[in-house]
């Protein structure tokens, strides 16, 4: 089941898309959420999808790979037709038992459902193609002005990518204490909401404990390694834009503009 | 004068109640005298909780003196001044493998000290390259540390280490935790930094295996050093080891059980193949 | 009374594209109050077996059977097994949890459903047994000692009296004293309760020392299933596959190359210490008779 959330993972591949320095997609990204809720057309839905499509095509990323993400928000696209459906009123189109559809409902429906699967897929491209800690590279050097309004971005993320890090070795720690625990009999599963709660208590405990001393060790680590926050500090592999990022940014401009003149006068 | 020089090094642990009174007072190290000249592999010896993880964490001024001198690469770590010269100067490798990588990325994390101390970046390729090289990962730079073996993960570490071109490593237990195979792969790779680079070694450990390539060899007990030596020297004293809750290996020790027996082994034998010829010759 | 592995598959990962075959057709007998070790290197599948025993990994296929009875039929309770087959992890650390050290000893038989009387009294047998001093039982379980936690954790385990004693790598990260200590410890389980007991392991040293049957695994498979002194009579295989009998094996061997007649199967400090001395009067005396 866990295994079916394609958002979030890295697709490794060659393609012009991976290549891009991560601040342009992350604007990209941000352009692109946002004509989402812009356009109000057909013809404008045309324009996002042929951009999505471009994109998804020049990044390598196997279209089925993709869709399959989407299995993860069946539930809320149901409940989002659903509920566009039958409670937006307007002119009705048909009737049965205390439920009607209006022309506006099925036309809502239609948009939020395309609106919602296109976000996921314009999303995961971002994370198909950028790895995490190009990610929170990118993260922190767009987010560098907030600097002066005393944000510390470049703890924020340090923290990022050591979460990165440490979530596939805690979860492998919480299948090793839930066996320990199992070993002597505890029960995760029986029981009522609350005995349940009771039951986490023997695998909480001891994960909390490993995660302080986990956290303890690599603070020393750091610390050993020089570590004194962002300051003075260079990169092994720092952002630079290059050509390609230039043209990417200006197809971004054309693409954004295209949308917002379709609104306007289609 | 020395790389490391310690003389009467003490450290207390203070433990205080609610209202800042103290409760107890441990001496994790009680006067210590420690001398290291650059290019030599000093192990210490010691069981759990006999002050030798403290003593390491001085080394890197991790902790500070409670009381006496330390001087590393002739810098007191007392001053706060020092403190950046020598973290550089001696790097740390810590017992559990996966505590003390920090990025996703072999290369990365390798670059993660450089990057730290104002690398420039075509410098910290260089570095990179040639640390993950001195350690055998060269082939592993773009994995994920998450699909290497114990072993392999305190090699980045120490290769981490090296990229910052210290002169003394200190390994605090570093084996602990891997299985003979990783543990001898960690080995090889410290003694070969000693041997090519004349990279100082500190191997924290209570492996006695592990002790016999070392120069000199200090045995910690109840936060004091209690014998130092060469292993020889020391492996030839096994009921002094026996009542610091340490052992021999068990080739030493059959060479000693034997003499007790009435066959006159020499002393300190360390190897398998020293036993057999000493047999040879008294057969 | 026995546990009994018939053809046992493990495949870890099912269908994906990280498909690893873990364990491949295992089939082992473990009889009644055998003091057993499991040996082979890390990935080798021997974690994964026994975690079989108890229920807590499900065989992909094939069969095992506790006492005769099929562990994977519908109404065999899992659970109790658990309480039969104790399984102690390598770090202590994965299980202790309560306030106390006689809470936490007390969560297993609590578990299996005994009263709060019974509970603590199975606990206080069974931190009698491990040796750990009364001054722990109400402390916090962290700030036990790395070789007090094994204690504390195996007391956990016992106090369930299981009829099976399974320990996973009981001394990792212990010095050589604690090494020894838990050793004796289990040894003594083993010897006094007449209690199966199985011991994973990486020390040759160690399971040469005190087991009487060994199994070693690689690549999912059992590779050889004996004596020590059998098993380690293949110690070039064993090198091949990256194992190694004990020091003194080899040296026993290296001495017969020399022409001493020293016993070539002894697998322990004592058996090689005897076998040399034997040699070594042998020749005495062969000498003394023909000075004669």
């Amino acid at each position: 089941m866990l295994r079916d959330i394609t958002i979030g993972q890295y697709y490794p591949a060659d393609s012009v898309i991976h290549k891009l320095d991560p601040r342009t997609k992350l604007m990209a990204t941000m352009i692109y959420i946002l004509s989402l809720f812009i356009f109000r057309s057909l013809a404008g839905f045309a324009a996002v999808t042929l951009g999505l499509f471009l994109v998804i095509l020049l990044s390598k990323v196997p279209i089925g790979y993709m869709v399959k993400g989407l299995k993860a928000i069946v539930v809320i696209l149901l409940i989002t037709v659903v509920f566009n459906l039958f409670l937006t009123p307007g002119e009705t189109l048909v009737s049965f038992w205390k439920l009607r559809i209006t022309e506006e409902g099925l036309k809502n429906a239609v948009f939020m459902t395309v609106r919602l699967i296109y976000l996921i897929l314009g999303s995961s491209v971002l994370t198909l193609t950028t790895t995490p800690n190009q990610l929170t590279d990118g993260l922190e050097k767009s987010l560098k002005p907030l600097n002066k309004i005393h944000v510390p971005v470049h703890e924020i993320s340090m923290m990022m990518s050591i979460a990165l890090r440490f979530i596939p070795i805690l979860i492998e720690e919480t299948d090793k204490i839930m066996k320990a625990q199992l070993a002597r009999g505890a029960d995760f599963e029986s029981g009522n909401l609350v005995k349940k709660a009771k039951a986490m208590v023997p695998l909480l405990v001891p994960l909390f404990i490993s995660a302080f001393r986990r956290a303890n060790d690599l603070a020393l680590a750091m610390e050993a390694r020089c570590y004194h926050g962002g300051e003075g500090r260079t990169k092994m592999k720092p952002l630079k834009y290059k050509g390609a990022d230039g043209i990417a940014y200006l197809l971004i401009a054309v693409y954004f503009a295209v949308v917002i003149l379709l609104r306007r006068f289609l | 004068m020395n790389f490391i020089e310690a003389r009467k090094l003490v450290h207390e642990y203070i433990r205080r109640d609610e209202d800042d009174n103290v409760e107890s007072i441990l001496t994790a190290l009680d006067e210590v005298n420690l001398d290291v000249k650059e290019g030599e592999f000093v192990a210490v010896l010691g069981h759990n909780g006999s002050g030798k993880s403290t003593l390491a964490k001085h080394l890197n001024v991790l902790l500070k003196p409670s009381g006496g001198t330390l001087w590393v690469n002739g810098k007191d770590t007392e001053d706060a001044d020092n403190l950046w010269d020598i973290r550089q100067s001696t790097g740390m490798v810590f017992q559990n493998p996966d505590n003390q990588i920090i990025a996703s990325v072999v290369e990365e994390d390798v670059a993660f000290g450089p990057e730290n101390i104002g690398v420039p970046t075509t410098e910290i390729w260089k570095r990179v390259e040639k640390g993950l090289k001195s350690v055998g990962m060269i082939q592993y730079r773009e994995h994920s540390p998450n699909r290497l073996s114990g072993g392999q993960k305190q090699r980045v570490a120490i290769a981490g280490v090296m990229a910052m071109e210290p002169k003394c490593i200190v390994l605090d237990e570093p084996t602990a935790m891997l299985d003979p195979n990783g543990r001898r792969e960690v080995l090889e790779a410290v003694g070969q930094l000693n041997k090519e680079k004349g990279v100082t070694v500190i191997l924290i450990t209570h492996y006695m295996e592990e002790v016999i390539r070392a120069d000199r060899v200090y045995v910690m007990d109840n936060g004091k050093v209690v014998m130092q030596g060469t292993p020889r020297a020391i492996f030839s004293q096994v009921d002094t080891l026996k009542s610091y809750r340490l052992d021999v290996p068990q080739i030493t020790l059959l060479a000693y059980e034997l003499r007790n027996a009435g066959v006159p082994v020499p002393e300190g034998i360390l190897t398998r193949q020293e036993l057999v010829e000493a047999l040879c010759r008294l057969y | 009374m026995s546990i009994i592995l018939d053809k046992v598959n493990y495949v870890y990962s099912e269908k994906t594209a990280y498909e690893i075959q873990a364990l491949k057709n295992i089939n082992l007998k473990i009889n009644d109050g055998e003091f057993i070790g499991i040996i082979g290197h890390t990935g080798s599948g021997k974690s994964t077996l026994i975690q079989h025993l108890n229920g807590l990994v499900k065989a992909s296929s094939g069969g095992i059977y506790y006492n005769g009875q099929d562990i994977y039929d519908d109404d065999y309770e899992l659970k109790e097994l658990r309480g039969k087959v104790g399984l102690v992890f390598q770090y202590p650390e994965h299980q202790l949890f309560e306030t106390t050290v006689f809470a936490d000893v007390c969560f297993g038989p609590r578990n299996r459903g005994f009263s709060r009387k019974d509970a603590e009294l199975k606990a206080f047998t069974a931190l009698r047994s491990v040796r750990l001093a009364e001054d722990y039982w109400y402390r916090s379980p962290f700030e036990l000692s790395g070789g007090q936690k094994r204690r504390a954790a195996i007391a956990g385990v016992l106090a369930m009296e299981p009829e099976v004693l399974v320990l996973d790598e009981p001394t990792a990260g212990l010095d050589p004293k604690g090494r020894d200590e838990i050793l004796d410890l289990v040894a003594k389980l083993h010897r006094e309760r007449q209690m199966t007991v199985i011991l994973v392991s990486h020390s040759m040293e160690d399971v040469a020392k005190y087991v009487q049957r060994l199994i070693v695994m690689n690549h999912g498979s059992v590779l050889y299933d004996g004596t020590p002194v059998e098993v380690f009579a293949h110690y070039r295989e064993l090198e091949e596959v990256g194992l190694a009998a004990p020091q003194v094996t080899y040296l026993m061997h290296e001495l017969r190359k020399r022409g001493i007649p020293a016993n070539g199967v002894a697998t322990t400090l004592e058996e090689a210490k005897q076998s040399i001395l034997q040699a070594f009067s042998q020749k005495h005396a062969m000498s003394q008779i023909r000075e004669l």
